[in-house]
């Protein structure tokens, strides 16, 4: 059986390679159709790709919870319109959940920010020294702050590349510098290492870090000593991620002596939860990809069969010799067959190869990222081995159900 | 001598529209292994339609039909195709090879059916070609080729799997006299010396002069079958 479906192949090669014009546009439509999704799929990969590294961005397996909306007499607050979450909910959450490694808080707010003849208009941050841990901040030269320094209130700063970049003349080193942040003079004690965007598209390194307690008292102004803005969390194991927000929900709950029918006044995402949407985005993509894929290959498919059709026909005279000298139904319906998956086989390859080429001129062009997968081009590979199975099997079919007779005395 | 070839009452029915056609009427022939047998009759005789049945093409509608005392008449189309690959060889009158393929590949059509390994396949149809006297043009494909040349090429393609019937349906109808002569003294010989049952179809006299029996088919029966007694001809056509 191998010499014969190797004879077979070699055979239906001969076949096609006498009318190369014919073969070749019948290829066509795999060709473009194949291509076509190799180009698309590596896109959305690269795509892909860039999102979870920018949700990467947010630290490892990071828990936020946010205050909630207050409503006063029936009206609502936006989200994080009320001062709900405090800083003792967050020292609760520590000594509760042994499964949370760090928890920390902050809270924020832009503010003119001096240095010498130059200002900026930045986000300030207030927090806990636990933060920095939390959301992977490292740093390019100096250091963080510690808990004693939060402890008195010191007046130091930890800067952001963008903030570097605004109010530092090119040179000039930030760390020990005194900068004025609502008139109040910080020492720069560390600048961060930069992270780019986040997943939201913003800049995250247009950030500065103060110590939370001198934030509160020196800074912002308070209505309520110890109200943050957002409590943050990890867990050493990405899959306590989501046992460990729910926790979390009991435990805030709890101490916000919520009655089983109030809704939360706070809202808990987590990592994965920001990941699923930025997913979400990228699977529409991959569902049209598909319908224009499948549209094309259909288109491809049918171009095969047709060119089969005429090919049954034409060689109606050697499809009656070979069932002459022996050939077997099965015999026949190979030979189509075979025809049929190389046409699609070599018209996928070439797909796979002008969707190669098609991604590398979309990432030199556009500057998009792709990623070209081996399982795309598998996937590929096989879809096309398919198309040409499916749609050789009615010719190869109506060439074997000739009748031997007939097919000799065809002209 | 066994006989290789029996058909007992054979009829064929064809229906075209609501006419009946009645190609074979209960045809009865006796064939034996190693027989040179021209069957002759004008068209409408029914002598296509017993060739197809003969050459296990086709199916009588009803009778039956022995081949090796085998019944032919109601086996399936596959077990008619292993019946056509081992035990039949056919040549047509349009030689029938497959275009834009070498002599070769031609003459290796049967065993490659049969499931022969590629260099059996090779070896057996050199051989054959060799036999019909066209070594050295393996490599020829169908056009490069004269009449009678891609006639000899058939008829290695019929030879090459050694059958025990050989079906020549009109072989020399498309050549001219020389290659005619050759390619019956071809299968003159492949009678002679290697006991083949042939069974020829022609409508010239002189061509069904190398047969040592001759049946006229008329009207779906035998109308008269004689043995010509001399093995050789008294006229050989002239070149």
């Amino acid at each position: 059986m191998p010499a014969f479906l190797l004879f077979t192949v070699l055979t239906a090669i001969r076949i096609l390679s006498r009318n190369r014009l014919r073969a070749g546009l019948t290829m066509l439509g795999i060709v473009i159709g194949v291509g076509a999704v190799i180009a698309m799929v590596s896109i959305g990969e690269g795509a892909k790709a860039a999102v979870a590294k920018r949700v990467a961005t947010m630290g490892t397996n990071v828990i936020m919870v946010l205050p909630g909306s207050m409503t006063t007499s029936g009206v609502r607050g936006g989200q994080g319109g009320a001062v709900t979450l405090t800083i003792s909910d967050g020292m609760e959450l520590k000594k509760r959940i042994p499964m949370l490694s760090e928890v920390g808080w902050g809270k924020r707010d832009t503010m003119q920010i001096i240095n010498g003849n130059k200002n900026w208009s930045g986000l300030v941050n207030g927090i806990s020294p636990s933060y920095l841990t939390i959301r992977d901040w490292s740093f390019s030269s100096g250091g963080a702050f510690t808990q004693q320094d939060v402890d008195t209130a010191d007046r130091v700063a930890l800067v952001g590349q963008t903030v570097v970049e605004n109010l530092f003349d090119v040179g000039e080193e930030p760390v020990g510098a005194v900068i004025r942040i609502k008139n109040v003079p910080f020492r720069v004690i560390g600048v961060l290492s930069p992270k780019g965007q986040s997943s939201q598209g913003s800049d995250q390194d247009d950030i500065i870090f103060i110590p939370f307690s001198t934030a509160e008292r020196k800074v912002f102004g308070t209505q309520f000593l110890g109200s943050v803005g957002a409590l943050f969390a990890s867990t050493e194991r990405l899959e306590d991620l989501t046992p460990a927000a729910a926790q979390i929900r009991d435990v805030i709950r709890t101490r916000h002596r919520l009655q089983p029918d109030q809704e939360d006044d706070f809202t808990i995402r987590t990592q994965v939860d920001i990941g699923k949407v930025q997913e979400s985005t990228s699977e529409t993509l991959t569902v049209m990809l598909f319908a224009i894929a499948s549209v094309s290959l259909l288109v491809g498919g049918i171009g095969i069969m047709n060119i089969l059709l005429v090919s049954v026909t034409e060689r109606t005279r050697e499809i009656g010799v070979r069932m002459a000298v022996g050939a077997k139904r099965r015999h026949i319906v190979m030979q189509f067959l075979i025809e049929a998956v190389t046409l699609s086989v070599v018209g996928g390859c070439l797909g796979i190869l002008v969707g190669i080429l098609g991604a590398r001129v979309t990432t030199a062009i556009a500057g998009w990222p792709t990623i070209i997968s081996a399982e795309t081009v598998m996937a590929a590979f096989v879809f096309s081995i398919a198309v040409g199975l499916f749609f050789g099997l009615y010719p190869a079919n109506k060439a074997s159900r000739l009748n031997p007779i007939d097919a000799l005395r065809y002209e | 001598m066994a006989a290789l070839i029996r058909c007992e009452d054979l009829w064929k029915i064809y229906r075209l529209g609501d006419v009946e056609v009645q190609a074979l009427r209960g045809l009865n022939l006796s064939i034996a292994s190693g027989e040179f047998v021209a069957i002759m009759g004008s068209s409408g005789s029914g002598k296509s339609t017993l060739m197809n049945i003969l050459g296990c093409l086709d199916q009588p509608t009803r009778g039956r039909y022995w081949l090796n005392d085998v019944d032919a008449a109601g086996l399936r189309a596959d077990q008619l195709a292993d019946i056509r690959n081992r035990q039949i060889g056919f040549v047509f009158q349009n030689f029938n090879l497959i275009p834009r393929t070498s002599a070769l590949e031609n003459a290796q059509l049967p065993l490659f059916y049969r499931g022969v390994s590629l260099r059996e396949q090779r070896a057996l149809a050199t051989a054959a070609l060799c036999r019909v006297g066209l070594q050295g043009r393996e490599g020829h494909y169908p056009t490069q080729l004269s009449g009678g040349q891609q006639q000899r090429v058939a008829i290695a393609r019929a030879l090459v799997t050694e059958p025990s019937l050989l079906l020549a349906d009109e072989p020399t109808g498309n050549l001219d006299t020389e290659s005619s002569r050759e390619i019956m003294a071809i299968l003159d010989q492949l009678n002679k010396e290697q006991g083949i049952t042939i069974i020829l179809v022609t409508h010239e006299t002189d061509i069904a002069a190398y047969a040592e029996r001759e049946i006229v088919i008329k009207d779906g029966r035998v109308l008269t079958d004689r043995h010509t007694r001399l093995a050789v001809p008294l006229s050989r056509p002239e070149v």
